[in-house]
């Protein structure tokens, strides 16, 4: 039990160090994340002890209450000690030719701006009360400790996003709040949900109008809430909720693995500048109403035309291919060939906004209602065929080709339809895109794109409709939310989206058929 | 005139001939079946049959109409229909849908409802299990779920490829007499089997498959009183 103190503490204040070394806590330090009493850099250290101390606690009930406290409060002891070690020795000897991080700053952060000796022993002995309290957490009820960390990262993620954090009695009420709300679903959730449900199948259609018409008031409403910056996030995560649910369509339902999404999404936007841009070379000028319906038939063709080649294709070959053809398309536009139609690297400028009678849409909450618009009626498409023999037929493809072929389903046709499908929807957010920034670049289009996308859907939950919506927020919206960690932007990121696929593999919101397959397995 | 005519097929995986020249017919109304050993060109005569595979030469025919050469939608839409080896079910669909897939080309609602109640009168277990995941259920109840599939799309004939495969003698027994019971309301069945013992108990006829050949034909008790079947295949003599 020693042995796995020391193990799980010195792992975790391995890490630290890690996090210390690139710079983490000099650039966190300026985040308060409740005003006066923590900083970010600070919070970090703690949460790394806390988790050192409830990592080390065995997870067999057999151990005392007082051993497991042992066991943790070793293990955050372990885990600051390091970080003690690490700012003695920065202080102690000029490591910047080799870390640059390795700052005076950095030992002033570490040791709390205590001084190297009284600040070690500080860290240390919090470190030893954080792990303690780590371990003990272990022996709390679920339904209790898991609250008290949703309300912990409640805390955070709001004092992160207010400018100068949180003020202590926000901190306080906030924590206490989110606390008994999810103390209160996981101990009465189920309770509620079935009175819900009673409540629900006795007037059904009353009870679904007015969470519908509620639901729809706070999105109408959410674009004065949030202000410019916030919208044009929103307006973001709703492009690829677009091309999310179209990706869904090919992945999810059809389980096609397509890695060139983003060709689909490049030719809406160009189709898009090349009928509505005065300056483009076509010099159409025509309306956004007459440009993105062709956008979204130009982006439908376009994958149906690229389904052809890769109808007989499964699984890795089929990724590959898809691959080559985003890649394929980027280039093109990017190429001197097409130089004088799609303008190469400059790309088309002048795209004006989508405009009703002489109103034009300029503004990020113009198009979020826009943008919204396109997103109910996909949801809505996507919802509708997921059900019906269309649906279906995709369903059978996904799980067994050639019996799905035996039982009557023209693969030809249904796949055909699966690419063209998720494509349109696509072309349908290329072309809002394109009016949205106004200029349509080759560098916007991006394997990242493709990347991101389909990270989207697979973080949501492959198949699931609110499932990706979710993946869209978290995805698109978390990065551009976490823009105040600067440097270490994409790190904290890419941390989260292991820790969340570690967490749920199914996604954050599963389809059915997921969760029922995960079943399965827990089955076996 | 026969139910299904083949004549002369050879199919190819490849330029590996897997089928040389392989001609059957089967009745109205009647079992056959096609026995032989592994890699004898059972199977590929089945997905042959169904339009998986492309046979280089010779025809196929339902009820007199050339059916080889169409791709496999086509031939279901037909009325041939295939319970696949290996029982291969969507296993993270619902029996239900299971059962829907295989009707997936009809139209008739009622008729799809009633000959659903019928595949749950037949095997009373897939309707205890209609909403359970195919994947869950066990290897017999997937026999029957694949059998129960293909019987949906109400074909002229089923082909069922080894349904005693890797399932205890009870099991067998079960599914062989539920197959029969299926014929005697009227399905013309083909069935391939390794267990030879069991599928000339139920079959009218029978063909031997050898290295994509026939190499005899004649009436199951014929075949069966064979010396070389019955050393071969019946572990007799």
């Amino acid at each position: 039990m020693l042995k796995r103190s020391l193990r799980r503490g010195a792992l975790v204040g391995g890490v630290l160090v890690f996090i210390a070394l690139i710079g983490a806590p000099a650039a966190f330090a300026r985040e308060p994340v409740v005003r006066g009493v923590v900083t970010l850099s600070q919070l970090l250290l703690a949460i790394g002890a806390l988790l050192a101390g409830s990592g080390a606690a065995p997870a067999t009930r057999t151990r005392s209450t007082g051993a497991v406290v042992a066991a943790g409060a070793i293990a955050g002891a372990v885990c600051m000690l390091l970080l003690a070690l690490l700012a003695l020795l920065v202080s102690a000897v000029d490591l910047r030719q080799v870390l640059v991080n390795a700052t005076p700053q950095l030992v002033d952060e570490l040791t709390l701006g205590r001084g190297v000796v009284t600040g070690s022993t500080v860290l240390v002995v919090l470190g030893t009360v954080l792990g303690a309290l780590g371990g003990w957490s272990t022996r709390l009820p679920a339904a209790i400790s898991r609250s008290a960390v949703l309300a912990g990262a409640a805390v955070v993620v709001v004092g992160v996003l207010r400018d100068k954090g949180l003020a202590i009695a926000e901190a306080v009420a906030l924590g206490v709040a989110v606390w008994a709300v999810a103390y209160g679903r996981s101990r009465w959730g189920s309770a509620l949900a079935t009175r819900y449900q009673r409540v629900q199948r006795r007037n059904s259609t009353m009870v679904s109008i007015v969470v519908w018409i509620a639901g729809l008031f706070i999105l109408l409403g959410l674009p004065s809430i949030l202000g410019t910056y916030g919208t044009s996030v929103l307006d973001l995560v709703g492009l690829y909720v677009l091309m999310g649910l179209g990706l869904n369509i090919v992945v999810g339902y059809a389980g096609l693995l397509d890695l060139g999404y983003v060709a689909f999404f490049t030719i809406g936007a160009y189709v898009t500048g090349l009928l509505t841009s005065p300056a483009a070379s076509t010099q159409l000028g025509l309306s956004f109403w007459i440009a993105w319906p062709l956008a979204m038939v130009a982006a439908a063709g376009a994958g149906a035309l690229l389904g052809i080649p890769v109808l007989r294709m499964r699984g890795d070959y089929l990724a590959i291919v898809t691959l080559g053809f985003g890649e394929i398309i980027r280039i093109l536009v990017l190429s001197d060939t097409f130089k004088s139609v799609l303008g190469g690297a400059q790309g088309i400028i002048e795209i004006p906004g989508p405009s009703i009678g002489s109103f034009t849409m300029m503004r990020p909450q113009h198009f979020y209602y826009l943008i919204l618009i396109g997103v109910m009626i996909v949801v809505f498409v996507s919802r509708r065929i997921s059900d019906s023999r269309v649906g279906r037929a995709w369903m059978a493809i996904r799980e067994d080709e050639d019996v799905a072929e035996a039982t009557g389903v023209n693969l030809v046709k249904y796949k055909l339809l699966a690419f063209a499908m998720g494509a349109s929807f696509s072309g349908i957010g290329g072309a809002i895109f394109a009016s949205w920034v106004h200029s349509v670049f080759p560098n916007s289009f991006t394997l990242l794109v493709s990347i991101n996308i389909l990270s989207l859907v697979i973080v949501g939950g492959i198949g699931s409709i609110p499932g990706v919506i979710l993946g869209a927020f978290f995805l698109v919206g978390l990065p551009e939310v976490l823009r105040s960690f600067a440097d270490f932007r994409m790190i904290t990121f890419g941390a989260l989206l292991v820790a969340m696929m570690i967490a749920r593999p199914e996604g954050l919101w599963p389809a059915k058929s997921r969760r029922r397959e995960l079943h399965l397995e827990v089955a076996e | 005139m026969a139910t299904l005519e083949v004549q002369g097929i050879h199919s190819f995986y490849g330029n590996i001939e897997a089928l040389k020249g392989v001609s059957l017919c089967v009745n109205d109304g009647e079992i056959v079946t096609l026995i032989g050993a592994n890699g004898a060109g059972k199977s590929t005569t089945l997905n042959t049959i169904c339009g998986l595979v492309r046979p280089r030469q010779g025809t196929i025919s339902l009820d007199g109409e050339v059916i080889s050469g169409l791709p496999a939608h086509q031939v279901v839409a037909r009325g041939v229909s295939q319970a696949p080896e290996g029982r291969r079910i969507f296993s993270r669909l619902r029996v239900f849908d299971n059962l829907e897939m295989g009707a997936f080309l009809r139209k008739d609602k009622d008729g799809i409802a009633s000959d659903m109640e019928r595949v749950f009168e037949l095997f009373p277990r897939l309707g205890e299990r209609r909403d359970q995941v195919g994947g869950t259920l066990s290897g017999g109840e997937q026999q029957m779920l694949a059998i129960g599939r293909a019987l949906m799309a109400r074909p002229r004939i089923l082909l069922l490829d080894e349904p005693s495969m890797g399932l205890a003698p009870l099991l067998v027994q079960e599914i062989f007499s539920i197959v029969q019971i299926i014929n005697a309301e009227g399905t013309t069945i083909l069935l391939v089997e390794q267990n030879a013992h069991m599928a000339l108990s139920v079959a009218s006829r029978a063909y031997v498959l050898q290295s994509g050949s026939v190499v005899l034909e004649g009436t199951s008790a014929e075949v069966a009183g064979n010396p070389e079947v019955k050393r071969a295949y019946l572990g007799e003599g």
